[in-house]
């Protein structure tokens, strides 16, 4: 499950960055074709938290729809499956946004 | 547990050189404490924290340290391909024939990664490639900090080859860049043809599919088109080539595949 090494990506960050802080809250961006399912990382999450600054802090995922350009016609469009296919039959697309897999902000303790 | 940051330590891989005999424990995902990152702080008003904005990548770790990969690679004229399938699709089979017939004339080293044993480095050593093993413990995947442990202990020479078989997994390994060249799926036909409508990340990172063990085909209702559609539906720039490993159908392809590569780093 990639999902734990992922959040162990998370916590690990914040430790380097941010050594001496308590933090309270953190937020994510987990795109939906990022391949990172979210509820994977709410279910390790706490785990891996365990004893680090991040102890007890509340994670929240903002979810970022996918957004394609067709190759073919140009147009653009919401897409969340990453074999979706362009209204005018085209297979290839352009993912402009979805594939998000960012550490946002920190609220940490003043 | 890292003593800095009180992270703890998911790794437990271990690398094992072609003798069998040297382990070298290396920390499962490379550190420096660096904070050179510039961090943007908002005062939170009435209250007693504050909002500290990051803007990072989850995987920006794991990316830089393939960058430093990919231009080893470049600066000593390797190539690099990782390659990829759920587990017993063939990759060990594929590489013992492809070192066995091809191994001294690109100057291939393997470097394999499982989560457990070192039996598939065992049996590229008997085909008297060099070989590294590394063990990922609990990983489902090698990073690139597990890539760059490897390529220290094999130690390739310059203008050589080295395939790196990642742990038999079709989802995770798709999310970690090694900075190979480039990324092989190996898919069989024993595992029904819509494995790359199942595992379409898989199949959108590779710019090679080989479709294995074909000589089964005739004792199976594998519908090679629906799975050549599948592939193409998430990947249409996928090349796909059909082999047997054990037989040796249209292995000649893999290996002209391998060759133009090869011919086009040098
Ligand atoms: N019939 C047939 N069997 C094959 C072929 N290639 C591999 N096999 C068999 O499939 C089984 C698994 O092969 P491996 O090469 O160990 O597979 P792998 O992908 O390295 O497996 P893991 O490392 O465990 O993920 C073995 O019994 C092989 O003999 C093929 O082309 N045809
Ligand atoms: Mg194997
Ligand atoms: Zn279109």
């Amino acid at each position: 499950m990639h999902e734990l090494s992922i959040t162990q990506s998370v916590v690990d960050t914040v430790c380097e960055r941010m050594p001496d802080a308590t933090v309270r809250r953190i937020r994510l961006d987990i795109g939906r074709l990022s391949g990172v399912v979210a509820d994977s990382v709410r279910f390790c999450f706490d785990l891996v938290a365990e004893g680090t600054v991040l102890d007890g802090a509340v994670l929240e995922i903002v979810e970022s729809p996918g957004r394609a350009r067709c190759r073919a016609c140009d147009a653009e469009f919401e897409v969340n499956d990453l074999l979706a296919l362009c209204g005018c039959g085209a297979q290839e697309l352009e993912l402009l946004a979805g594939q998000e897999l960012m550490i946002k902000e920190v609220e940490v303790a003043a | 547990m890292c003593a800095t940051c009180g992270c703890s330590d998911a790794g437990g891989v271990t690398v094992t050189d072609a003798a069998g005999s040297a382990h070298q424990h290396v920390h499962g995902h490379g550190h420096d404490h660096g904070h050179d990152h510039a961090a943007h702080e908002h005062a939170d008003d009435g209250h007693d924290s504050r909002t500290v904005t990051l803007e990072q990548a989850v995987l920006a770790r794991n990316d830089e340290l393939a960058e430093r990969n990919r231009r080893w690679f470049a600066d000593n004229g390797v190539l690099a391909l990782n390659l990829m399938s759920s587990p017993g699709a063939g990759k060990t089979t594929l590489l013992e024939r492809t070192v066995a017939e091809l191994g001294i004339e690109l100057g291939i080293g393997v470097i394999e990664g499982d989560q457990e044993t070192l039996l598939d480095g065992e049996r590229i050593r008997a085909t008297g490639a060099p070989v590294v093993q590394i063990n990922t413990g609990a990983g489902c995947h090698l990073d690139a900090s597990m890539l760059a442990d490897g390529l220290r202990t094999l130690d390739p020479a310059t203008g050589s080859m080295v395939l790196v078989e990642n742990v038999g997994n079709l989802v995770c390994p798709a999310l970690f860049d090694l900075g190979e060249d480039s990324k092989v799926v190996i898919a069989s036909v024993t595992e029904g043809a819509e494995k790359p409508l199942k595992y379409p990340h898989m199949f959108r990172v590779a710019q090679l599919v080989l479709l294995n063990k074909i000589d089964l085909l005739p004792h199976l209702d594998f519908d090679v088109e629906r799975f050549l559609d599948g592939a193409r539906r998430a990947n249409p720039r996928i090349e796909v080539l059909e082999v047997s490993a054990t037989r040796g159908d249209g292995i000649d392809r893999w290996y002209e595949w391998l060759r133009g590569r090869h011919a086009q780093l040098q």
